[in-house]
């Protein structure tokens, strides 16, 4: 399994008249691999991920899916390719869970087209595979933070995406929401899709990917395994602050100095 | 209930009231014109061949058309709060409205046509200054110009209305700007029609992709909308109906804003079903209140007052009573 599902050369990216971003950063994922960006606030990881969607061009560097440009795909098929889990969506409507996931099925339909039976099948599917179909008719506003992290998840398998960049995906939940949801990006990866997310706990990034990016101030500190990243000197770095890694078991463990 | 079994029973109650409408009326007595008198009385056939029967159709239309665009705005701006008149259109065809009772002439088609041009230089103006502005995203920059602007044509109202003079001119103004569809006749309604009609028609097609622009910029762009553009599209349409029936009707308050969020509350928040929802409760709503403009007084109750007398009452009622979570 070493499909090339994400490459990413020389990108640099910044805001319309504003300073760049991001500067000359370098990346690759395969299919089937979790990558998780690690970096203290307004270090560009947000940035890094819209530019991956195609939300944002780059000033300059180029954008990989499966060896195709990201400028040669359309926008179906680029969001047949790559899906999004944004942070806690908020969404202003009372749209039950159903249909806030039907949606997700967007990419496979015209402009002016009504979801199908089949389309109903595919989020069926995807309720079941993530065990919430509970929730099916449940409104979005009322779902817990850990309720709706599983449905935002459900509604990018939806989509079918090959490729699924995460947002923070752990940042609002508890202990067990948590371990959850690691152990459902796991499964997601084995079944072959890259896996992007982005994240703030170090301990996460140990547990979960196979490949860490640690991104400081729009370059990139390192990127490899995370036995390699995540060490006492190179997140001291990171973060500015001083601080430990511990082995625990065969795991980093991170603690202040 | 079912929601198919539901929307049977509202498409039900619309068609009967329409039938209902065409009787009711202060001719030959009020409240009610008999249909055995339609076989004997050629007035009573063209009373209500070429006065009733459009402005029943006008009232009909302007509310639904009011709803649907009100639906429509507050899912693109993701806000509920939007109603039609806002971006400047309401106020500019006001404006419009009250220049041509001025200083143009008094007649229903000059009046109709200066205020769907003044409509239409509202929300113009409005994109001119939101793509201007140096501030926040788009919704808000849209909303920031869509208030300055329709300030800037209400005070141009005002000082029309001050002009004019006040045994003539002032009064055909205020109650212009009170709303009401008495002047409507077929040779102003079909006009009417003809850009309403594909406009909802476009809407209603577009309904399901509706949903898809209520999401976060990003999770919109991620599921293949291209926002923006889809957005400026779906709001050209609104405004093009609005201004519209606006030309016709005049200022009608708290349709566009009231009728949204009993649909949601009634039928579901997907606009699949909203938004026929929305069309046809707008519409019955309308209706309703012309109804009782006509025939409640010797004389006429501008519609603009019982929409927004009513509409707002109605709209307490509504969050007062709160069964689901959010509007």
């Amino acid at each position: 399994m070493n499909t090339l599902a994400l490459e990413v050369r020389h990108l640099s990216f910044g805001y319309q008249g504003g300073r760049p971003v991001l500067h000359d950063v370098n990346l690759a994922a395969e299919a089937g691999s979790i990558m998780a960006v690690l970096g203290p606030n307004g270090a560009g990881k947000s940035s890094l991920l819209h530019v991956l969607l195609g939300l944002h061009r780059p000033w300059k560097g180029e954008v990989r899916f499966f060896g195709k440009p990201l400028s040669a795909y359309d926008r179906r098929s680029l969001s047949r390719t790559v899906g999004l889990v944004p942070q806690r969506e908020h969404v202003p409507f009372a749209f039950r869970v159903e249909e806030y996931l039907l949606l997700g099925r967007s990419p496979h339909l015209g402009l002016l087209a009504q979801p199908t039976a089949s389309d109903l099948e595919v989020v069926e599917a995807a309720l079941s595979r993530l065990g919430i179909a509970h929730l099916r008719g449940r409104e979005v506003a009322s779902l817990s933070g850990g309720e709706h992290q599983l449905v935002l998840v459900a509604r990018a398998l939806v989509q079918g995406a090959a490729v699924m960049l995460l947002d923070e995906p752990t940042a609002h939940l508890d202990l067990g929401n948590k371990h959850r949801t690691l152990a459902l990006l796991r499964s997601l990866a084995a079944e072959g899709r890259a896996i992007v997310l982005t994240t703030h706990d170090p301990h996460l990034a140990a547990y979960l990917a196979d490949q860490v990016l640690l991104l400081r101030a729009g370059r990139v500190l390192f990127g490899g395994p995370p036995q390699e990243a995540l060490t006492g000197e190179r997140l001291s770095e990171l973060y500015g602050v001083p601080v430990r890694v511990a082995q625990v078991g065969s795991r980093p463990c991170v603690l202040p100095q | 209930m079912p929601m198919r079994v539901r929307f049977g029973w509202l498409l039900a109650g619309a068609a009967a009231l329409l039938v209902l409408s065409v009787f009711l009326g202060r001719y030959p007595t009020p409240p009610f014109l008999p249909p055995r008198l339609l076989e004997s009385d050629p007035l009573a056939v063209r009373l209500v061949l070429t006065l009733r029967l459009p402005r029943l159709l006008a009232a009909f239309l302007t509310g639904a058309v009011l709803a649907v665009s009100g639906l429509t705005m507050q899912m693109v701006f993701r806000n509920p709060l939007v109603e039609p008149g806002f971006l400047g259109v309401s106020q500019g065809a006001a404006f419009g409205a009250a220049l041509a009772i001025l200083y143009l002439s008094p007649s229903p088609w000059a009046v109709q046509a200066s205020a769907a041009a003044f409509g239409f230089l509202g929300l113009g103006l409005t994109y001119a200054f939101a793509r201007r502005l140096r501030y926040g995203g788009w919704i808000l920059r849209m909303v920031l110009a869509g208030i300055a602007v329709s300030a800037l044509f209400a005070a141009g109202v005002g000082l029309l209305k001050y002009l004019a003079d006040p045994l003539t001119q002032l009064p055909e103004i205020v109650f212009w700007l009170l709303g009401g569809v008495w002047a409507t006749r077929w040779a102003n309604f079909l006009p009417v029609l003809v850009i309403t009609l594909p406009a909802l028609l476009l809407l209603y097609l577009a309904r399901w992709r509706l949903n898809l622009l209520t999401l976060s910029e990003e999770a919109a762009f991620s599921l293949g909308a291209a926002p923006g553009r889809e957005r400026l599209a779906l709001l050209v349409l609104t405004v093009a109906a609005t201004a519209a029936v606006v030309s016709l009707a005049g200022m009608v308050g708290w349709v566009g804003l009231m009728i949204p969020h009993l649909a949601r509350r009634w039928f579901a928040a997907d606009a699949r079903v909203a938004l026929p929802a929305s069309l046809v409760l707008g519409g019955v709503f309308t209706l309703l209140c012309d109804d009782l403009a006509r025939t409640a007084v010797n004389g006429e109750i501008p519609l603009g007052i019982l929409t927004s007398l009513l509409g707002a009452l109605a709209f307490v009622v509504l969050l007062a009573s709160t069964p689901r979570t959010s509007p």
